[in-house]
């Protein structure tokens, strides 16, 4: 597979009164084309600014990308003007939000909306148009689209919305989808739905997907690959496997550790992340976490980690990772067995 | 109604008459719809809560799931009485609260307190955090001095790990998880023996939520509280209760003890909604069954005729849109509203 998206040392600041906010602190990635990619973490720690900084879409001032390279399709599009730019989001890379209640316009119909990047970018004239935009309605399951694609958002439910979201950023071919925590606003059972619905449309038309979720769960299923974002830096990166088998950060072990399991006995006590995330305003040296974490050492306060190698494929930013091997998920491997041995899944 | 699960001795099995603390029966809440500039008629009925009825035994947790407008915190207001119910009734420690003067509530609500879920909009941004966890120490009249409200107050702190010096900060200067210890002080300020948790985890980021379900429950043993808990990730739910309850379109489909109902659920849509969780582990996850349902959840406005969840069931007959279909004991303790469950009479 090609590479269709490679960011390089990406940095993104706001300026604000308490300070310079590194939202996101010099990341690097890449996007294999028709690959799905999750990229996790908690609020404030840059995965939906890293997104947005993609489309180029940071609102500026209070913030502005101050370094890096984002190369898409081989052309870096932070070195482009804003007309090539428009020219690319929508057309080739296109966004689901996670409000599905917010970014839909109430007073355009749904053929206004859906319509409008087809004649933009797609030429097309306004009758073709609005059979296109039928046709993408019935893609993304939405019964009976001749009539319901003339009705406004509000005549639609949370699930139903974010099927039109999906519609719209698929309208016109993309080569990427960037979806900002698509299912957070949605029930569980609409949340299977949409979850499935993108898998199989990106499979379909071999889209690249960057799902973005603060929920470790809702990807395990879906994402090749992921990448763990922490205080605005990747801190791990590998394939899904390998990061729900293996972890080698201690912050995607605590990310692990601290969600009850369906699947597994019910343990007495979650093992939380004690602590909180650190502002990211003044960040000390050294790494981002060691605050919270139980296998800090000395170095850890003096010197950054970089991503290393610790696996095919697998990066950890952390001094220990060593220490850490499967052993951390142990906790894991005891249930598992107590379950295999029969005792039953619920019990203490 | 002997059908129900409800406090009286049958029904319930082992309890005992004073293990019950909260009894809930019939409970009917519905909202009307007005239309009109001046004389607002109701034109039509939301369902919110439509006959429901269960029991909460003193130091249990009874976890209440459902998605989005199936009337799961409408239920935890009503036993609040925060709304009037339309109909049924709701007893407290042996105590009728539907019928009761504002002025008797308010001496009750010093037994039963709520968490609420957004822990940004539920604290007073102009109060300290040591005057939001006060305000019902003064106007229970708990305290009778200033240093006795302050020893009070950061003892409170203390229980719920924050520091007593926070008392003269501003809810502005919190983390969301700091503030959602507040909102627990301060339900536990006036040593409550219920307390409603409606969502009170979910606004929460995933590592943070852990320290919070921790707290709820060593408080939970230190004070032998009894928590209503509402929540819509089941996960968190078979964590935190000792029974489970799951609510569709305003009524209770399924209720059991939390390993029953995980291990071996009889009703076809809590089976939908425990396969649809996903589970943090790739390979786990792809070999498990997906139940996914078709459709969303119908308007309470105008719900289907029968079994409200005969549109979306994979196992639906001709018979479940006729009748409404009673909570029956299909194990003990185990009570499930489908007349598609085995061993169910002969439909």
């Amino acid at each position: 597979m090609a590479t269709l998206l490679e960011v390089k040392d990406l940095k993104t600041s706001f300026y604000t009164f308490e300070g310079v906010v590194k939202a996101v602190d010099g990341i690097t990635y890449e996007v294999e084309e028709g690959e799905t990619l999750g990229l996790v973490g908690e609020s404030g720690c840059g995965k939906s600014v890293s997104a947005l900084s993609l489309m180029r879409l940071i609102p500026d001032p209070p913030g502005k990308i101050t370094d890096g390279e984002i190369l898409f399709e081989g052309e870096d599009i932070l070195k482009i003007d804003m007309d090539d730019m428009r020219r690319i989001r929508g057309a080739k890379m296109s966004m689901v939000f996670q409000e599905p209640m917010t970014s839909l316009n109430p007073v355009l119909t749904l053929e206004k909306q859906l319509s409008e990047t087809l004649q933009l970018h797609k030429g097309m004239t306004r009758e073709e148009a609005r059979g296109e935009s039928v046709n993408l309605l019935s893609r993304v399951g939405i019964p009976d689209p001749e009539r319901r694609v003339r009705q406004y958002p509000h005549q639609f439910s949370g699930g139903m919305r974010q099927r039109v979201m999906i519609a719209m950023a698929l309208s016109c071919n993309p080569k990427l989808i960037i979806a900002d925590e698509p299912t957070t606003a949605l029930d569980v059972t609409i949340q299977a739905q949409i979850l499935e619905l993108m898998k199989s449309l990106t499979t379909e038309f071999g889209v690249a997907l960057i799902v973005i979720t603060h929920n470790l769960g809702v990807v395990a299923r879906y994402a090749d690959r992921m990448n763990i974002m922490y205080a605005g830096k990747i801190i791990e990166r590998g394939s899904s496997r390998e990061i729900y088998s293996n972890p080698r950060h201690p912050y995607t072990v605590g990310l692990l550790k601290s969600v009850p399991r369906l699947d597994l006995p019910r343990r007495a006590k979650l093992d939380p992340i004690e602590g909180q995330p650190p502002d990211l305003v003044n960040l000390p040296p050294g790494c981002a976490f060691r605050d919270r974490c139980r296998w800090a050492v000395d170095k850890c306060a003096t010197d950054t980690p970089p991503l290393m190698q610790v696996g095919d494929g697998h990066t950890s930013a952390c001094w220990q990772a060593d220490q850490l091997g499967p052993d951390a998920l142990d906790f894991l491997r005891d249930a598992q067995e107590l379950a295999d041995e029969g005792v039953a899944v619920s019990d203490n | 109604m002997t059908t129900m699960p409800s406090a009286e001795p049958q029904a319930a099995g082992a309890g005992q008459e004073n293990d019950i603390l909260l009894d809930v029966k019939n409970l009917k809440m519905y909202f009307p719809v007005t239309a009109g500039l001046i004389f607002q008629r109701a034109v039509a009925q939301i369902k919110a809560v439509d006959d429901i009825s269960f029991f909460v035994r003193r130091g249990e947790t009874l976890g209440l799931v459902g998605e989005s407008g199936c009337g799961k915190t409408t239920t935890g207001r009503c036993i609040l009485q925060l709304y009037k119910p339309t109909e049924g009734s709701i007893t407290f420690e042996g105590q009728e609260l539907t019928g009761l003067s504002t002025r008797q509530m308010r001496t009750m609500r010093r037994q039963m307190q709520v968490i609420f879920q957004d822990p940004f909009s539920s604290l007073n941004p102009r109060m300290t955090a040591g005057n939001i966890i006060g305000e019902p120490l003064v106007v229970h009249g708990l305290v009778k001095s200033k240093t006795e409200y302050r020893e009070r107050v950061a003892e409170l702190l203390q229980n719920v790990g924050l520091n007593p010096y926070m008392a003269d900060r501003f809810p502005h200067e919190f983390s969301g998880g700091q503030r959602q210890r507040i909102g627990v002080a301060r339900a536990l300020s006036v040593d409550p023996k219920l307390i409603v948790c409606d969502e009170p985890v979910s606004a929460l980021d995933v590592s943070i939520q852990a320290q919070v379900i921790n707290l709820l429950e060593d408080l939970q043993e230190r004070f032998a509280l009894t928590y209503l808990f509402i929540a819509h990730d089941l996960s968190v739910v078979r964590h935190i209760s000792d029974r489970v309850a799951v609510m569709y379109l305003g009524r209770l489909v399924e209720i059991a003890d939390r390993n029953d109902i995980y291990r071996n659920p009889y009703h076809p849509y809590t089976k939908a909604l425990l396969s649809a969780v996903p589970i943090p582990d790739p390979v786990i996850d792809a070999q498990r069954e997906r139940i996914i349902l078709s459709g969303e959840v119908p308007s309470p406005l105008n719900p289907p005729s029968g079994c409200v969840f005969h549109p979306r069931c994979p196992i639906a007959i001709d018979d479940c849109t006729r009748a409404i279909p009673d909570l029956r004991e299909v194990e003990p303790g185990h009570w499930a509203g489908c007349i598609r469950v085995e061993g169910y009479g002969s439909y």
